[in-house]
């Protein structure tokens, strides 16, 4: 497979990138991993004439804590998050998490930027960052502006990004001692996507919940946050029959699309289960 | 759409060709170098018979622009054996058997290669997470996690007595 004929523009600052992205507009599309735009290239369901490769762009790689904040470079790949020291000792959900997307290659060229801003409900990052209260720093030709990851998907690879901007770095809050965590992923093989998956962020006090946010994954045309979930358990001590209701309130917001990895019910329950084990995964850290 | 003319180090060599911007680097690799041991399976970037080293890294060729690799060092599975002489991970599938029909191995090896020098000492279950990009429908896997771990101890021997390697 060949995929259509376009040109080639390889920019090596993020000004000089946007500068592209605003002369060619809707005749571009921006390159980082390529692993799931090219596929799409080659199958002709995106036919960009100008494409802005952003791998030669160093000020948008990189992990770094600044003023409290834990700052990752949108460009910054799916290896790098899972083997960053930083990240394992300040945000461990997402290394975690980046052992389950796709296999060792495509981890060397797949990026956390690529896989939010792509908008499709399937990838991982975008259930991840909800359940992180992560914020998404989104840069064009007026500067920059930063929107919460609950604010950017607004369907299925359609995001919050205007045509003209680019996201520049995604920013976490580093967790607070006795944070729990987890990312449980239902998928039939390795580099399959989820047939449902639930991040679970918390805190407990006491033996009661004081803090819990979850993401779904590929169960609704964008990810999701389960906040009628989250309220249930608030202020209170995990049950059995409380994690009852919780799946329920889970399963009450899916909508997934039918396909080989399942029906709409079966992902619907499955959401409900990834949820309880993410949960009681992350109960063991707090 | 107009060429771009490309550099890049493949297996040690320089080399410099004029390509069109759509190219995928396997195809470039496979028409353009005549090198044709990295495979096109899948197309997709889930079978990895096309895996490549590029600059330290493995990375699955049908999934990259050739013009993306632009001064960089590419290794393919032609570029593993020296003088001659096997690499340890080819005499490790040939050794234990690791292939049948052989249509995933120059993946299988360069990846092997790449896994190899970056965990010299793996666990069985390592090997298994370290090689999960590379898809096999003939071996079962069992015989390609045992090549690889000859070619473990084939290189840590190596490294110990270092006129034989």
């Amino acid at each position: 497979m060949i995929p259509p004929s376009f040109d080639y523009h390889c920019p090596k600052t993020v000004s000089e990138a946007i500068e592209l992205l605003t002369k060619f507009g809707d005749e571009a599309k921006i390159l980082a991993g390529g692993h799931s735009l090219l596929p799409m290239m080659k199958l002709r369901f995106a036919e960009p004439a100008n494409l802005i490769d952003l791998n030669k762009i160093p000020e948008l790689r990189g992990i770094k804590e600044e003023g409290g904040v834990i700052k990752i470079g949108a460009m910054t790949t799916e290896n790098q998050v899972l083997f960053s020291e930083l990240l394992l000792k300040k945000v461990p959900l997402l290394p975690e998490a980046a052992k389950l997307i796709a296999d060792p290659q495509v981890r060397n060229r797949g990026t956390i930027g690529g896989d939010i801003a792509h908008g499709d409900p399937a990838n991982d990052h975008p259930a991840i960052a909800m359940a992180l209260d992560a914020i998404f720093v989104l840069q064009g030709p007026k500067g920059q502006r930063k929107v919460k990851a609950v604010d950017f998907f607004h369907g299925t690879y359609m995001t919050a990004l205007a045509e003209d901007e680019i996201l520049v770095s995604i920013e976490v809050s580093p967790f607070a001692p006795k944070t729990g965590y987890a990312y449980h992923k239902l998928k039939r093989k390795t580099g399959d996507w989820a047939t449902a998956a639930a991040a679970v962020v918390m805190q407990m006090s006491g033996g009661k919940v004081t803090h819990i946010a979850i993401g779904l994954t590929n169960v609704a045309p964008t990810a999701l946050r389960a906040s009628a979930a989250e309220e249930l358990m608030v202020g209170k001590e995990i049950t059995p029959a409380l994690l009852d209701q919780v799946a329920e309130s889970v399963r009450s917001i899916c909508d997934p699309a039918e396909d080989l990895r399942g029906d709409a019910e079966y992902k619907t329950a499955m959401a409900g289960e990834m949820t309880r084990r993410s949960i009681t995964a992350a109960m063991a850290h707090c | 759409m107009s060429k771009k003319i490309i550099s890049m180090n493949v297996n040690g060599k320089k080399v410099e060709e004029a390509v069109e911007s759509r190219t995928l680097l396997v195809h470039f690799l496979r028409e353009k170098m005549n090198l044709t041991g990295a495979h096109i399976g899948c197309e997709t970037s889930h079978c990895g018979a096309c895996t490549v080293d590029i600059d330290g890294e493995s990375v699955k060729s049908c999934t990259c622009f050739a013009v993306q690799c632009e001064g960089s060092e590419v290794i393919t599975v032609e570029g593993l054996a020296q003088g001659g002489v096997l690499h340890a991970v080819q005499e490790g599938f040939y050794k234990e058997h690791g292939l049948q029909c052989g249509f995933c191995t120059p993946g299988m090896l360069t990846r092997a290669y790449r896994f190899l020098h970056d965990n010299p000492n793996p666990t069985e279950e390592e090997i298994r997470v370290g090689m999960s990009g590379n898809l096999c429908r003939c071996t079962g896997y069992q015989n390609i996690v045992k090549a690889v771990q000859y070619a473990a101890n084939k290189l840590r021997e190596d490294a110990k007595n270092p006129v034989a390697a």
